[in-house]
């Protein structure tokens, strides 16, 4: 048997159902809580209260926006592909929930005398395994646009296409200055390197990798500035537009597990993950950092999208292969310099 | 130049286009001033005024429903049916229908009296004509904004409901505010 990857397995199995079970509970949980934060923060942002009538502080809105849309009616177009019409959503919250798998949450630790990792899986290939996973997200959007038969659907397909392979390349080149840094994909080992006195979190000497990281984050999760798919003020939607009830849920949902990975993904990568600095918690807290790091991650996002206007179609272009493309190619190659020098 | 645009053409003087490195500082640095700018009212906090709950304030001459007055002493009716306020009236709202005061049977001060005062709330435009056309300052307009209702004829407000302490449901503005 071919073995393509060392994915380091070393717990019981009922172990890995057990913590992926917890793990997709914890992180999709984040996906409702996201969703409301985005409508209150964004409207401190903006003098008002935001939803604050469905429960106590509007705490239920969440619940309230997916249980109208899951009970509504499951529309089709008479021109789309039925199956791949339906399983579009699917593929768009697969990557999604997929990627949560890897992002750490705390080293192996010691529960009841079995040794768990904090963590889905933690594969050799890493960081690759949430491009691979990124690279397939792609699939959603377009299939979703070309299924749906209509050609509106079909051009907002293409601009999201477009906009998500142009920074997947400037994001993934964005990360090998930490990978050589690190010298290793595992998501845990590059934690590890940011841990102890002396080594500082990679925001810091990989700071423009951190930036052309977090802002190809924000074009990859289709966030304002980078919202163009759906572009509210200017298009009806973009590769959405037909779509409907649940399916529609589920693509709103994919993009707010989206953004919660990407926080996981910046936590993981530049933020020192579970660390907190010139302190050494108990092990139980680490989990909570990471959580904690995350939502500051995700207030950034609403209050980015609170900030910025929107990029024209051409900008978004010139920006990602002009601007990111270069300055994260720039970056990798500083880093092998310096990497290989000290 | 190969072209010459005449000399009523204003030639602007730009300043020299920043370079690639110029830029990104200063895009970089907009950036950071502008999330500034919103994180400073997120601090702020919210302006809403949340309605049902809490009611705009209204300034001392805000012209809401309409109010009769008596007299505070006598409790006569300061209206004496005169209906110069229906005339005044550009959406022709009111409806007066004026009748004498008899000695056993006084009920404004002056000769006559309104039998009938009815605003068509549905109709008027808050104008506040009738209230600078009376001469007994009988009508006022009040702070009473508050006025929608299920049925068109329950806007048509009689005397009684006219005279009739009013609800005062707006809080009125502050001198401060």
């Amino acid at each position: 048997m071919i073995v393509f990857a060392e994915i380091g397995y070393y717990e019981p199995w009922w172990i890995q159902i057990l913590k992926a079970l917890v793990i997709f509970a914890v992180v999709f949980n984040m996906v409702p809580l996201a969703l409301l934060a985005d409508r209150k923060v964004l409207g401190r942002f903006q003098h008002r209260y935001g939803p604050n009538r469905v429960g106590p502080f509007g705490a239920l809105q969440a619940v309230a926006d997916i249980g109208k849309l899951v009970f509504k009616e499951q529309f089709r177009p008479r021109t789309s592909v039925g199956w791949l019409f339906a399983i579009a959503p699917a593929i768009s919250m697969l990557t999604a929930t997929a990627t949560i798998a890897i992002i750490p949450f705390s080293d192996t630790v010691d529960i009841f005398g079995t040794q768990v990792g904090l963590y889905g899986i933690d594969p050799d290939i890493g960081i690759l395994y949430a491009f691979a996973f990124g690279g397939i997200a792609f699939y959603g959007l377009m299939l979703g646009g070309w299924a749906s038969g209509s050609k509106f659907s079909f051009m907002g397909a293409m601009r999201s296409a477009a906009q998500l392979i142009s920074y997947e390349v400037a994001q993934g080149l964005s990360l090998v200055g930490v990978i050589m840094m690190t010298g290793s994909l595992s998501l845990v080992d590059i934690v590890q390197a940011q841990s102890g006195p002396g080594n500082l979190w990679f925001f810091i000497p990989q700071f423009v990798g951190f930036i052309v990281f977090l802002v190809a984050g924000f074009a990859e999760t289709n966030r304002a500035p980078f919202d163009l798919p759906e572009a509210d003020a200017e298009l009806v939607g973009g590769y959405n537009t037909e779509y409907g009830g649940g399916r529609f849920a589920a693509f709103f949902a994919a993009e707010y597990l989206n953004i919660v990975v990407v926080s996981g993904l910046i936590v993981t990568l530049f933020l020192g993950g579970w660390n907190i600095p010139f302190v050494d918690p108990p092990t139980w807290v680490d989990p909570i950092v990471v959580i904690v790091k995350m939502c500051a991650f995700i207030f950034l996002f609403i209050w980015v999208r609170a900030t910025l206007p929107r990029l024209r179609y051409d900008q978004l272009m010139s920006l990602g292969w002009k601007v990111f493309l270069p300055l994260a190619t720039l970056n990798a190659l500083v880093t092998a310099i310096l990497v290989v020098v000290t | 130049m190969s072209w010459s645009p005449g000399d009523d053409v204003i030639a602007v003087q730009r300043a020299p286009a920043p370079g690639a490195a110029a830029s990104t500082y200063r895009a970089f640095g907009a950036t950071l001033k502008g999330l500034r700018m919103t994180f400073s009212r997120l601090v702020e906090g919210p302006k809403t005024i949340q309605y049902p709950e809490e009611k705009t304030p209204v300034y001392p001459r805000f012209r809401g429903r309409h109010k009769l007055h008596r007299f505070e002493d006598t409790g006569l009716e300061k209206c004496v049916g005169c209906s110069l306020c229906a005339a005044a009236c550009p959406a022709d709202c009111i409806r007066v229908v004026a009748a004498e005061n008899t000695p056993e049977v006084r009920i404004s001060a002056g000769e006559r009296y309104a039998a009938v005062y009815e605003i068509n709330l549905s109709r008027c435009i808050f104008c506040g004509y009738c209230e600078v056309a009376c001469p007994f300052d009988a009508i006022t307009m009040g702070h009473d904004y508050e006025m929608s209702d299920f049925n068109r004829s329950d806007l048509i407000f009689t005397k009684e409901m006219l005279l009739a302490e009013p609800l005062e449901r707006a809080p009125l503005r502050t001198a401060g505010e």
